[in-house]
Parts: structure tokens; sequence; C-alpha cells
């Protein structure tokens, strides 16, 4: 069995935070959708283990891209 | 019209009870016949005119309605004895299996019993339909094959289901009467624990007492030109039903024996499985006279030819025609050759007006049977008049402003053409007409690419826009200036192919002709602006005629396909030319091939493109195109048999490789068999180490010799010329011709298959050698011997069978991709959003690059920087 390791630390996976609420309410105005509306997290990802989360609550995801360097993402979090 | 601006939130999906069937019907059904002596429906009959209208004349009794204004009506039969529904003959096992005997309580125990219903009572008020589901599923897994009922302790026998409707409940037989009985006990809240909502599907209502009768409309009788009469297939398989129903009827009321009326049961049970699924596994499908299955209900709807994917989703139109294509590199790229019969039939409604009054007259005049002439008339309120010898002079007199003619299509007509199966945008662009003759669709070879065609027999379908702003949108959209940059890579789709591009590549490489015949070749072509032609000498070279095409002020740099990629760039010194340098329009240095002009990486032409308008590049595509050509004719390119000769020094040379390179092989076997060898990188065994060994040696062995071919062919061999330029083919084919064909390799291994321990049986077993695992050392051309031979087929076949299964398996896994995606869209704020307006990407493809626009799919910064700058 390989080593047991902390894969948010992983170099493959993105840094994910949790949005405030202001700054979630900012996003989907930005936009103009509702929650129902953004790509969807379970709660249960390993990504965001150790996260004090309820559904409802905002992802932020940024990713590295070849071509344009930092990239963010938003993904509202769901129950399974 | 009301128009309503409501949102569906659900749908509900339920049986429909004896008691509802009987609300819908408006007749009774209970005479299988059809018609009377008068061939007027009877009364109580399948054709009963309550039912709805399918004659002329006749008036609906249910609604007044003449034919096409009723829409039909349902009727009923009582059946004379429950029968089962097929569809549902699995849910009711379920139901036998999970209830009681006795009680005909879901065999639970009360506690257990009572928490999942709380569960789903719970998910039903949310309205989570899926979660209902899978709790209903729990309790029918725990209520399953119970030995003893937990509520009244009866013992429980197993129930068997005999497909497809026949029950067993140890070794007596239940009828659907004892079912429909058993069913009738059970409680709603009994229903709901085994995933049935009572309030729309009660269990017996599985069990048919009544059954609809579908309206005539739905299954119209056509009428023969003998004026005889052909009954749909339902109409057919319901009179069955009706019939033996009666029989049954009055075998019962005459007290007929027990085992009369249960073969008819029977019989009656056959006819109206058949009529719901005629395809049911081991029924017997109810057949025509003519022995063909009849098309009962559930054929209706599914498949590829069902109600949904023919009907619904598949969509039929006017003007359009469909024939063979076949190739003309003189016509236009974005031009499409029509046949004249084809134009003749295909139309352009052209609104009358008074400028063109008396120039649409003439083609009245012509009518529809002379080339540019027209077939109808559109009246102002709509009406077509279609354009005969005899209304020919009346329509002419009274053609007023306003109605529009419907004239023939002409030179220079927009159209939309398209080949299947459109995987992508280009698959269908739009063309101008070009009226040729012939019987097939011309089209420009450079466009084969983007439609995938070839000529082998390919048929392609062209549609012609009925409207202004249609044409308008097609030409803005669609037209194939429009498409020449792909979106899945930003490289060029459309580019110049086959002898275009050889005869490009003979032409920079070395050509040099008189100046009199440059400008003959020049203007056959289209050039004519003779301001190009002055700058020419008494001889004038290849590159300068190939700059006379190019704008005055267009720069590029670029390496050729030959380019040996050294470290620093030789430049104007490179030895083949591979230093491509165009400054102000002129073809300074380099050698222009499939690399530069070639279709999916021509950089030349992606640079034209990207500098100049569409109009413009796709005119200079079009020119290097026919220029090509042109020279090529010139020229003259054949391939020969003599091109895969090679002099007897060489022949030398490769027997003088691959005897080293099988001494080499044979050296590692021996110290294979000696166990000298060790194992490889990785945890493979020491016998795949030496396979691996021998494959990098005698693929080595071949590379060598392809290369000296290479080397040694002569320079005017057409094949080398080929490969060399990109047009076609490229060295190893050669080779494999010339010297040897090489290593055959199944699954990228060694022939290894066969008999035990060795491929065919003139091999010793256990010999490693490469002759007796798929070597082959003599070429095409020599010809093969009997085992090589049977080497070769056997990778050949191989691949044949791959590329026959993998085509409609990936074909298949695209179009449920194509589906899954075909409604995302990107907004104005670059998000890319689904039907409901949810999104997908935040930004599209994450960085916002429009692909086609792009240098490969990213922005080459510094490249831009210095075209602003001038610098290069």
């Amino acid at each position: 069995m390989a080593e047991k390791f902390d894969i948010q630390e992983h170099k493959l996976i993105p840094k994910h935070t949790k949005l405030s609420d202001d700054e979630a309410q900012k996003l989907l105005e930005q936009y103009n959708v509702s929650l129902r509306q953004l790509p969807k997290i379970l709660k249960s990802d390993p990504a965001l283990k150790n996260f004090d989360i309820k559904p409802g609550d905002v992802i932020k995801i940024e990713r590295e891209s070849p071509t344009i360097g930092k990239v963010n993402f938003f993904r509202v979090v769901i129950n399974a | 019209m009301y128009i309503s601006y409501k949102r569906i939130e659900k749908i509900t999906f339920g049986m429909l009870s004896p008691k509802m069937i009987k609300k819908m019907a408006t007749a009774k059904i209970v005479t299988p016949e059809l018609y009377d002596r008068e061939g007027y429906p009877v009364d109580g009959g399948l054709m009963d005119i309550r039912l709805g209208i399918i004659d002329p004349g006749l008036r609906c009794k249910t609604c007044g309605g003449k034919l096409k204004e009723c829409q039909g009506h349902f009727g009923y039969i009582e059946l004379a004895r429950p029968i089962l529904h097929i569809n549902y003959a699995k849910v009711i096992y379920n139901f036998l299996q999970c209830t009681c005997r006795e009680c005909a309580r879901v065999m639970i125990p009360e506690e257990e019993r009572q928490n999942l219903l709380s569960k789903i009572d719970k998910y039903l008020q949310k309205g989570n339909v899926d979660a209902f589901r899978k709790i209903a599923k729990i309790a029918r897994v725990m209520s399953r094959s119970v030995r003893k009922c937990p509520h009244c302790k009866a013992k429980q026998l197993s129930v068997k289901i005999e497909k497809p409707t026949t029950f067993f409940e140890d070794t007596k037989r239940l009828n659907p009467i004892e079912i429909r009985a058993r069913m009738e006990k059970i409680s709603d809240e009994d229903c709901l624990l085994l995933g049935l909502r009572p309030e729309f599907a009660r269990p017996e209502w599985m069990i048919l007492t009544v059954m609809g009768i579908p309206p005539v409309t739905m299954r119209p009788s056509i009428t023969l030109e003998t004026g005889e009469r052909a009954e749909d297939d339902l109409t057919h398989k319901l009179s069955d039903i009706v019939r033996i129903n009666q029989r049954l009827f009055e075998n019962i009321n005459a007290g007929a024996p027990e085992i009369i009326i249960e073969d008819l049961w029977d019989l009656l049970q056959y006819h109206v499985t058949t009529y719901f699924d005629n395809e049911v596994t081991q029924v017997p499908p109810a057949r025509h006279r003519s022995g063909q299955p009849l098309k009962t209900l559930s054929e209706r709807v599914k498949s590829k030819e069902g109600r949904f994917r023919h009907n619904l989703a598949g969509k039929r139109v006017n003007f359009a025609a469909r024939t063979v294509i076949s190739p003309d590199p003189k016509i236009g790229l974005n031009e499409v050759g029509i046949p004249k019969e084809v134009a003749m039939e295909l139309t352009i409604p052209e609104v009358v007006t008074e400028w063109n009054i008396n120039w649409l007259k003439e083609y009245i005049k012509r009518g529809p049977k002379q080339y540019p002439g027209a077939n109808y008339v559109v009246m102002e309120d709509g009406k077509r008049k279609k354009i005969s010898p005899e209304t020919q002079e009346q329509i002419m007199n009274e053609l007023t402003i306003g109605q529009a003619v419907e004239r023939h299509i002409l030179d220079g007509d927009v159209a939309i053409f398209n080949r299947q199966p459109s995987l992508h945008r280009m698959s269908i662009m739009c063309h101008k007409t070009r009226v040729l003759p012939g019987k097939s669709f011309r089209l420009n070879p450079a466009v084969c690419a983007p439609y995938n065609a070839d000529f082998d027999g390919d048929e392609m379908n062209l549609h012609v826009p009925q409207t202004q702003e249609a044409m308008a949108e097609a030409e803005i959209l669609m037209e194939v200036e429009t498409q020449i940059m792909s979106p899945k890579n930003g490289l060029n789709i459309i580019g110049c192919i086959e002898d275009a591009v050889t005869g490009n590549y003979l032409l920079t490489k070395e050509a040099v002709m008189p100046k009199n015949e440059a400008i003959m070749l020049l203007i056959s072509i289209g050039i004519d602006n003779t301001e190009k032609f002055k700058k020419f000498k008494e001889n004038v070279t290849g590159k300068e005629i190939f700059s006379a095409l190019l704008p005055k002020d267009f720069n590029f740099v670029g390496f050729s396909k030959n380019c040996k990629k050294h470290k620093v760039c030789e430049g104007k010194k490179c030895e083949t030319d591979s230093f491509i340098v165009i400054k102000d329009g002129t073809l300074v240095t380099g050698v222009i091939d499939s690399n530069t002009i070639g279709e999916g990486n021509g950089t030349l032409l992606r640079d034209i493109h990207r500098i100049y308008d569409e109009q413009t590049s796709v005119d200079l595509f079009g020119k290097i195109f026919r220029l090509g050509i042109a020279y090529l004719n010139k020229f003259g390119l054949t391939i020969k048999t003599s091109d895969a000769d090679i002099p007897s020094e060489i022949q030398g040379k490769v027997k003088e490789i691959l005897e080293t390179a099988e001494a080499d092989v044979d050296k590692l076997i021996a110290d294979f068999k000696a166990d000298k060898l060790k194992a490889g990188v990785g945890s493979v065994s020491i016998k795949d180490t030496l396979e691996r060994m021998i494959l990098q040696r005698l693929n080595e062995a071949r590379n060598e010799i392809g290369k000296l071919i290479a080397r040694s062919a002569a320079p005017g061999n057409s094949s080398l010329i080929m490969s060399k330029s990109g047009s076609k083919g490229n060295i190893l084919n050669l080779a494999q011709t010339a010297a040897l064909v090489g290593q055959q390799a199944l699954r990228g291994k060694r022939i290894s298959k066969g008999y035990r321990n060795r491929t065919l049986s003139i091999f010793r077993q256990n010999d490693l050698s490469p002759a007796a695992h798929g070597f082959v050392r003599h070429s095409y051309k020599k010809g093969l011997n009997p085992f090589e031979f049977f080497f070769h087929a056997m990778t050949g076949r191989d691949s044949l069978m791959d590329t026959a299964l993998r085509t409609p398996k990936s074909g298949y896994l695209y179009r449920r991709l194509a589906n899954a995606m075909q409604d995302l869209k990107i907004e104005y704020d670059y998000t890319v959003r689904d039907a409901n307006n949810a999104i997908v990407q935040f930004t599209y493809g994450d960085d916002g690059i429009d692909v086609s626009k792009s240098d490969g799919g990213t922005i080459d910064v510094k490249k831009i920087i210095n075209e602003v700058e001038g610098t290069q």
C-alpha cells in the first residue's frame, strides 16, 4: 500500500477555499444566477475534507491554466 | 388563439383504471365486424363512427366534426375474463412475491414497515421521487421470499413466473382472476411501500378487465387502387381480440367445459399480449397473411423507426437534392456544381417588382421545361399556380408586383451543402451554385476534408434557402470562406491536397521556364494582372511564378516539412531549402510543401487568412491550388514500378544491414538461451525484454534501410517526390515496396499465435528467430514467400477488423457526447451555459480563447508584438 498523504496538499489538487456570504452574494449578482445554476460539488468531496461547510456554501477553486495563468472556478456545495 | 405562458412543474404517469377507461370511452365495442354490406361502419364495431372519422363525407357521431376536424375518441371493450397486461408482468410478479397470500400485506415486520412508510411520506412531500423509489426497492428486497408472514403468520408458497404471462404458486397455476383478487386486497399503504402511488396506480389495474380501444384516426385504413380496403395492423389485432372475447363470452354463458374456456382465455391473453408488444420473447409474433409480423403498439413507439426518433426528432424538408459527388478542381472552393436536372427542379421564389417584372416574364415564358425557366408562381394570397403550356399565357398577363416567381437555380445562387454524418459544423456549409452538365454534384477537392468526403460513390445533400433572410444567414454564417479555420484546433481545415501540394513543391523547388511559358501558366489559372509579369526576366524560376500570386505587402517566415531542425537555423544556406522567407510578396528562399499550404498545418495559408479578409484569402487559396495542379499537368508525374528499383550496390547494402540485424538478433536469442539476458526496466519478464529488444533491433534495421532508399533514390523518383512534398505516402511505403516489408506486429508484439510453441508448422517449436515470428524480409516488389504472406495477411485482417469494429463504436460515443452538449452556449459574459441557464464554465474553455482564431489553442503574444512593430 502506498503511503497515506493529505490530498489537499497534492500538487494536482487545485486550491479550494470557501467564499464568505458576501463574496458569494456578489458572485451570484455578477453572473445573474441563482445557487441552483452554479456547478456543484459534493459535501463529501475529498478536496473539502475538514472544511466547515454546509449545503449552499460556495467554494472557490483556483486552477492553473497553461494558456492564461490562473483561473477561478466556483462550485456550490450540495448534499449527496 | 389563447397562449398561456406557464411552466410545466411536473408530470405524473399513472395507469388507467377500468372506471377511467369507461369514462373516456364514447363507444362499447361488441362486434369484430368492421363494415356492413354497403361498406358503412358497423355500430359497435371497431370502425364505429363514434370513434372518429377517416372517410371524407362522414361526420363524427361524438363531436360532429368532419374528417381532419375530429381528432378521434376512445372506445372500450369489456373483457370476458381478466387479462394480464404484458408490460406489467414484472411488477405483478414483484407484488405477488412481496405480499402475503393470506392477508395480502407486505411481509415486513410492523416496526420496520412504519419506519419505511414515514421515510416515504417525507420524501414524497419533498417531491424527491428518486429517494422514494430507492426506499420502495429496499422494501421489495426485504419482503421478497419471506417464508412466513410476519403479520398473520401464514406459511408462504413460492411464486414463480413462467414467461411471459403465466404464474405458478408452487405447482398450482394462478389465473388472472386469482391474481387480481390478491391485488385488490393490498392496502393503499402497502402499495406505497412497494413503489406505487395508489391514487394514480392501483395494482389491480395492471390486470385488465376492460380495455381501451384507440380512436380510428390513429389506425386509419387505406383504400387500395383496386377499391379494396386495407386495414391498419392495430385494427387487425383489435378485431382478433374482439372476436375471441365474444367467443369466450358465448362459451361462458353456454356453460361450456372448463378446458375450452381456459383455451380461449389463453388465446385472448395471447392476442392482448401481442396487441401491446409483438416482440415479446417466447411469444410467437402475430403475423399478416403474407407472413410479415404486425406492427403493434410498442413497435410504433420504439427504436429508430418509431414515433420518437423517426417522426418527432426526424424532420423532412422540401427544396433539397441528393446525388453522387465528383471532383472538379476548376470550380471555386466556395462553389458547388449542380446538374441541370436538379437546377430545374429546385427553385427560388423571386418577388416581382417593377424592375424585374420583364426579366421574370422571360422565365415564365420558358416555363418548367427549358433551362433558365420557372415552375410556379405564388399569388399574393399564397396560392401556387403551376406554369404549364396551357396556363403560361394567362399567368404572364396577370403577373403583378407582389407575386413571386419560383425560378430555376442560376449560377451564383445560395445553396447549403451537407454530407452525413454531420459531425461538426463544417459538415454543412454554404456554397454558391454553378449549373454544370452531368448528373453529379461537383465540389472542389480542397473542401473534401471538412466534409470528410471522397469520390468512391459518396452522396451529398443540397438545400436551397427560400427567403432572403435565410439566404443572408447562410451566407454570413455558413459560407466556406468562414469555415477555413477549424474550431477544434485553430488550424486550417481547408488547404491544398494531393496534386496541388506536389505541383507547388516541384514548382518552388527547382522549376525554371522561359518567360512566355511562365506567363501562360499564370494566365491559365486566372492571374491577369500584367503588373506582376514585368519583373520576369528571360528565364523565370518557380519561386518567381509562385510569388506572382502573393499580395505585395505579404511577409512570412516558416519552415518546410524536410527541415532538419538544426540547433541554429542555417537560413538561406539550408541544404534542403527548408527555410522559407517571403518578403514583400516575394518568395526569397524555401520550398512550398504540405507544411506551408497543406490541410491541417498550412502555416502560410494560416498567415494569409489572418492578415487579409476572407474573400482575398479564399481567392488566393484557389489560385495556389490551381497553380499547383497546372504546373503538375505541365511537368507530368507518374508513379511507376521502376520507382521501386534499387541499384545493385544499394541492394548489397540493404542485405548487409539486414544480415547484421539478424546476426544481432541471433546473438540476443543465444544470450537469452544461455540465461545471460537481464530483465529490463520495470517488472517485465526476461522473455518480454528479449521480445522488445528483437522488435527494436528489427525496426531499427528497417528505418535504416528506409533512409538508405530515400538517399539513393533517383531525384526524379515520383514516389519520393510525393512523400517529400507531403502530398501522399511516406518513405516507409517506398522502402516496403523496394527493399523489405519488415516486422508484422499484432497488438504491438511479434506474431506468436498459431500452433503449440510455434506460429506455423514449418517452423521448429520454440524457434525465436525473426522469420518464425512474422519478420518479412522480402519487398512487395520481389514478392513474399508463403509464410511471409500469411503473416502479412494476419496483420492485414486484424487492422481491417479493428477499423470495422471501431467506427460504429466511436460513432455512438460521439453521438452521445454531441447530444449531451448540443445546447451549451457561450453567453455575452463569456460564460458557457446550458438550456436552464446554469453555468457550465465561467469563461469559455477557462481562458476565453476562440480556438479558431488562436495559434493552435494559445495566443502567441510575441508574434503579435513582432507584427505590430513590423520586425521579423
